[in-house]
């Protein structure tokens, strides 16, 4: 009796050997348990979008981005498009903290309106990645240019050129957005704090455009008039600055006026600068902040942590982009990221 | 008709009059001026100028009055549409719509590989048959035109957001140098922008006093029903103002592109279209439809401008400008109604 027994665990070992064996001879490898995970954590999870608009190439190169990597791990990507509202973006906050996605991607119209919303939405346990433009609250991650970077960048460009003894005259004007955006607000510190060690600089103009670009066109235009010698010009957007461009050509001084601007590195803007419209652009490459933002989304999705708990923030390198180096590289268009 | 029909602007006459009575004394002119809303704008533009002139150094300069005219030709342009189916007793907020969707899809169709001509000749079509579309809306469904016309932008702009193309941002298309020709070309000296705000000013003129559609568009602003009654085609004439002030935008829209070189759709989220009705009523044109001329567009344009330009040289803060802005549109709301207060007649002419 004892023998049987053994020898039925003899053979159930011999059997067990050699399916064992069988399946290493096979060599099928091994399951990565971490693969499983990460792929059953993020599927099914619920990621929302909440631009300041859709419709123009900083949102739709980030959301090309977003969908491409949401299809392929296979979570539920959304677009909420308040379409430059800052009063439909607040109310789609809102009822965003009602329904309680896992992860809401901000991009804040300035630096104040979505502040307390986006607290109040890690206090619901919604894990917040505000994107390009911060708000005042800082949440579980930002990333996006460095707007102060941006600034003292591109005033150091223009120093450079209309600095003491050089350029037509040491005059610059600053055309800016809308006064509230992060952009405007931490942008102009970067250029006044390059500017203020150069006492020489005189800022003669400093207007807001709308984003528009036959405002800035007109303002550009009249600041020329009072100014003929100008020599500098500091935009705060690419969008805008094809009318500030414009009014610098139109009065035949493209050569005397130095312009700098800055944006997503679409190719619309990197046109600009083939054309000699944008003496320098600087550059926050859309694709690149696209897929730095995916790396964040996948890794606070799981993440056990709680929202609001670690604050993380990544400022990406930006590109000087000039009419030596426009290429394939540095500029883009929608299909191709798609 | 025409004699008759005149005398149907009591506002105008008033002035004509008291110009001819200035001559002799000063004190009358600013009395007659101070009635109407129109005198009271023209004061505050001539004020604003002298003040302008004295303490800003080159803002006399011939160079500084032509950028000045210039900033505000497409707005006048745009005003002057809107102007025409004001004095319809109409109002058409789908003016920018309209202008950014049309001439973005007509640069899209290039770089698809239309060429821009056949281009903009599809946009110029779609711009009208988007206005007659809100005509016949308005006309033989009888919506409120404010409605209908906010309905309206907002679906252009959907339409174009959705089918024609994905960036708001659309440049000119490259290797067409003749089209630089509206936005920045120069013919003895005059920017080609302000020379057809110029000529589109003598025309709508001459189409509201000397045509027949002219005349008719005033006594619909005056009186609908009775127009009606005595065989005016409104409901036609309804549809052609709006065609008409499509095509007007559409051609605001190529100057404008032209002259930056791209057009931005983002326009229709911006407060361009109240610029647009602050020419128009700041010029005089009552919103109560019926009355208003061309001149009221040029004067409310200019006043604009002056200020606008003047605001620039001095580096005013913008949410000041925006300020500003407002503050002069109330006052002259608000003098104009202590000055021609509203009675039973007036108020029943279908208020906004």
């Amino acid at each position: 009796m004892k023998l049987g027994h053994l020898g039925i665990t003899a053979m159930a070992a011999l059997v067990a050997t050699v399916t064992a064996t069988a399946t290493l001879a096979q060599n099928k490898g091994l399951e990565n348990p971490r693969s499983t995970s990460f792929h059953g954590t993020l599927e099914g999870k619920k990621v929302v979008f909440l631009p300041l608009s859709m419709g123009f190439d900083l949102t739709e190169g980030w959301a090309a981005r977003m969908r491409a990597q949401a299809d392929r791990l296979n979570y539920d990507f959304q677009i909420r498009d308040p379409a430059w509202s800052t009063d439909a973006g607040t109310r789609a906050l809102q009822s965003l903290i009602g329904e309680a996605p896992d992860l809401i991607v901000a991009h804040n119209p300035d630096i104040q309106s979505y502040a307390r919303l986006l607290a109040q939405a890690q206090a619901k346990g919604i894990k917040v990645v505000q994107i390009n433009l911060e708000s005042n609250t800082q949440t579980d991650s930002y990333v996006g240019a460095d707007w102060t970077e941006i600034g003292k960048q591109a005033a150091e460009a223009v120093v450079e050129r209309c600095g003491e003894g050089k350029g037509s005259s040491n005059k610059v004007a600053i055309d800016t957005g809308v006064p509230t955006a992060a952009s405007d607000v931490f942008q102009l510190d970067g250029i006044y704090k390059v500017l203020d060690q150069h006492p020489e600089i005189e800022v003669v103009s400093q207007q807001a455009t709308e984003y528009n670009p036959e405002k800035a066109r007109s303002i550009m235009e009249t600041v020329l008039q009072q100014h003929p010698d100008l020599c500098g010009a500091i935009g705060i957007w690419d969008n805008q600055d094809t009318g500030t461009a414009s009014a610098i050509e139109q009065a035949g001084k493209g050569d005397q006026v130095f312009l700098v601007t800055s944006g997503g590195g679409n190719r619309v803007g990197c046109e600009n600068v083939e054309n000699g419209m944008f003496d320098l652009y600087i550059s926050y490459n859309v694709p690149l902040q696209g897929d730095i933002l995916n790396a964040e989304i996948a890794r606070l999705l799981l993440s056990e942590t709680k929202a609001g708990e670690n604050k993380a923030l990544y400022f990406n390198p930006l590109t000087q982009i000039t009419k030596d180096n426009v290429n394939q590289r540095n500029c883009w268009t929608l299909d191709e990221i798609r | 008709m025409p004699e008759k029909s005149s005398q149907n602007f009591p506002a105008g006459e008033t002035i004509e009059v008291s110009a001819a009575k200035a001559n002799r004394d000063g004190a009358w002119l600013f009395a007659n001026l101070a009635k109407s809303q129109e005198g009271i704008v023209l004061m505050l533009a001539v004020l604003a100028f002298i003040g302008f002139s004295l303490f800003l150094p080159s803002f006399l300069s011939p160079g500084n009055l032509l950028a000045l005219v210039r900033s505000v030709s497409i707005l006048g342009i745009l005003a002057l549409g809107m102007a025409i189916v004001v004095i319809g007793r109409g109002i058409d907020v789908s003016m920018i719509a309209t202008m950014v969707v049309s001439v973005a899809w007509a640069f899209v169709l290039t770089r698809g590989g239309l060429d821009l001509e056949l281009a903009l000749v599809v946009g110029g079509l779609f711009a009208l048959a988007a206005g007659m579309a809100i005509g016949i809306l308005i006309a033989f469904g009888e919506v409120p035109p404010i409605f209908a016309t906010l309905a309206a932008g907002s679906i252009i702009y959907g339409l174009g957001r959705t089918f024609f193309f994905k960036l708001e941002m659309q440049n000119v298309p490259p290797g067409y140098e003749w089209f630089s020709f509206f936005g920045r070309a120069q013919i003895f000296g005059i920017p080609v922008t302000v020379l057809t705000f110029g000529v589109l000013c003598v025309v709508v003129h001459l189409i509201l006093s000397r045509t027949r559609f002219g005349w008719l568009t005033y006594a619909m602003g005056n009186n609908p029903e009775a127009s009606r009654i005595t065989g005016v085609p409104v409901r036609p004439m309804v549809v052609a103002h709006y065609a008409v002030s499509a095509i007007v935008a559409y051609g605001a829209g190529l100057i404008l592109a032209s002259s930056t070189s791209a057009i931005n759709a983002r326009l229709f989220n911006s407060t361009m279209i109240y610029d647009i009705l602050l020419v128009v009523v700041l010029g005089g044109i009552g919103l109560s439809g019926g009355h208003g001329k061309v001149r009221n567009v040029i004067l409310g344009t200019i006043f604009v401008g002056i200020l606008l330009n003047g605001m620039t040289i001095l580096n005013i803060d913008y949410t000041i400008q925006n300020l500003v802005k407002g503050v002069v549109l109330l006052l002259a709301i608000v003098i104009d109604s202590l000055i021609n207060p509203r009675d039973e007649q007036t108020s029943q002419q279908g208020d906004l």
